[in-house]
């Protein structure tokens, strides 16, 4: 076995995520209830589920579903939602140089956001274990899934306003990962920008996924003219 | 238990443009070196991205969710319990948005 994905990695990333559930639960009980008020299957939410695993694009696409299924502006609207990926896959590169073939394209195939966020904080913590990232992408796959199911199922009894305050719960799994990524203070430029660049495009009435992109690129040029200049 | 064509056509074109974002952005690396700003651009981003991620959702939900949000915050920094945060984070929202209505049956003509 390759040394940088092993086993052992996977478990620790699998532990990892299981901290982090309880904030996924609420955001896939929320997409099987959408799919289910759009009348689509057990089955075909669960198809979609576990084959696109993407919230947010998830529930944009079913918002704009109709019967037929609107094909192109389903896929339009993911991709542009699921664009803000393409930037984590690049930042692992640390970690996904090691890897090839089955193991490389694989471990991208589950990547998703807090499982990412888990392997950045990993990666500074210095281990570059992939199956670290893939123990913790599985996990929430299959918490995914089944909350998802529980939602298409009984989302017709419990019935959940939209602005429920269990729906944060993503919100601050994601604001409770910012403490393990933060390296210290030469993270406070590159934050702030992006942060502000993130408001001011969504202030400008940008939807998804400008906000993320502007925030992320400027915030992180901005790091990256600082340390440049510096060196 | 119905699998429909055109409902299966749109979950593939979904899965195949994510997977596509998934991994076009290492792939694009991995054939090309980028420059240098680039490559300090990416040890930037991660942060970056959750960041601006993050600011406009709570600007969308308005002052309760940025108390929240500090306070999941703050119970990461002090305990490190990722579970335990998320659960201080609903938490402090929840009796924020319960308040006002709990203030205004107290008080008379509140």
């Amino acid at each position: 076995m390759r040394v940088g994905f092993t086993a052992a990695g996977a478990r620790r990333g699998c532990r990892a995520a299981l901290a982090l559930t309880i904030g996924l639960m609420p955001f896939g009980l929320v997409v099987g209830m959408a799919a289910d008020a759009k009348g689509l299957s057990l089955l075909e939410t669960l198809v979609m589920s576990g084959l696109v695993f993407a919230g947010t694009a998830q529930l944009v696409a079913l918002e704009l579903w109709a019967d037929p299924a609107p094909v192109l502006a389903a896929t339009l609207a993911v991709l542009v939602i699921n664009l803000r990926m393409a930037p984590m896959g690049a930042a692992l590169a640390p970690v996904l140089d090691r890897l090839s073939g089955l193991r490389l394209w694989g471990s991208l195939a589950v990547l998703v956001d807090n499982a990412f966020a888990l392997m950045v904080a990993e990666m500074r913590a210095g281990r570059r274990d992939a199956g670290f990232l893939v123990g913790a992408s599985l996990t929430m796959w299959a918490n995914w899934m089944v909350m998802c199911c529980v939602g298409h199922v009984f989302g017709a009894a419990v019935r959940l306003p939209p602005g429920h305050p269990v729906f944060f719960a993503s919100v601050a799994a994601l604001m409770a990962i910012l403490v393990p990524i933060w390296r210290g203070r030469s993270d406070l430029l590159p934050w702030v920008v992006a942060g502000a660049a993130a408001l001011a495009a969504h202030g400008a009435g940008l939807g998804a996924p400008w906000p993320v992109l502007a925030g992320a690129l400027l915030g992180s040029a901005a790091g990256a003219a600082r340390d440049l200049r510096r060196t | 238990m119905t699998l429909r064509w055109d409902v299966l056509a749109a979950i593939l074109g979904m899965a195949a443009v994510t997977y596509l974002c998934r991994a076009g952005g290492y792939a694009i690396l991995r054939v090309t070196r980028p420059p240098p700003f680039v490559q300090a651009m990416l040890q930037h981003l991660p942060g970056c991205i959750f960041v601006a991620f993050l600011a406009p959702a709570l600007a969308r939900e308005g002052w309760p969710a940025w108390v929240a949000a500090a306070a999941a915050l703050l119970a990461q920094a002090r305990l490190g319990k990722l579970a335990l945060s998320i659960l201080v984070g609903v938490a402090v929202l929840w009796g924020l948005r319960a308040l006002p209505g709990a203030l205004s049956g107290a008080l008379p003509g509140g």
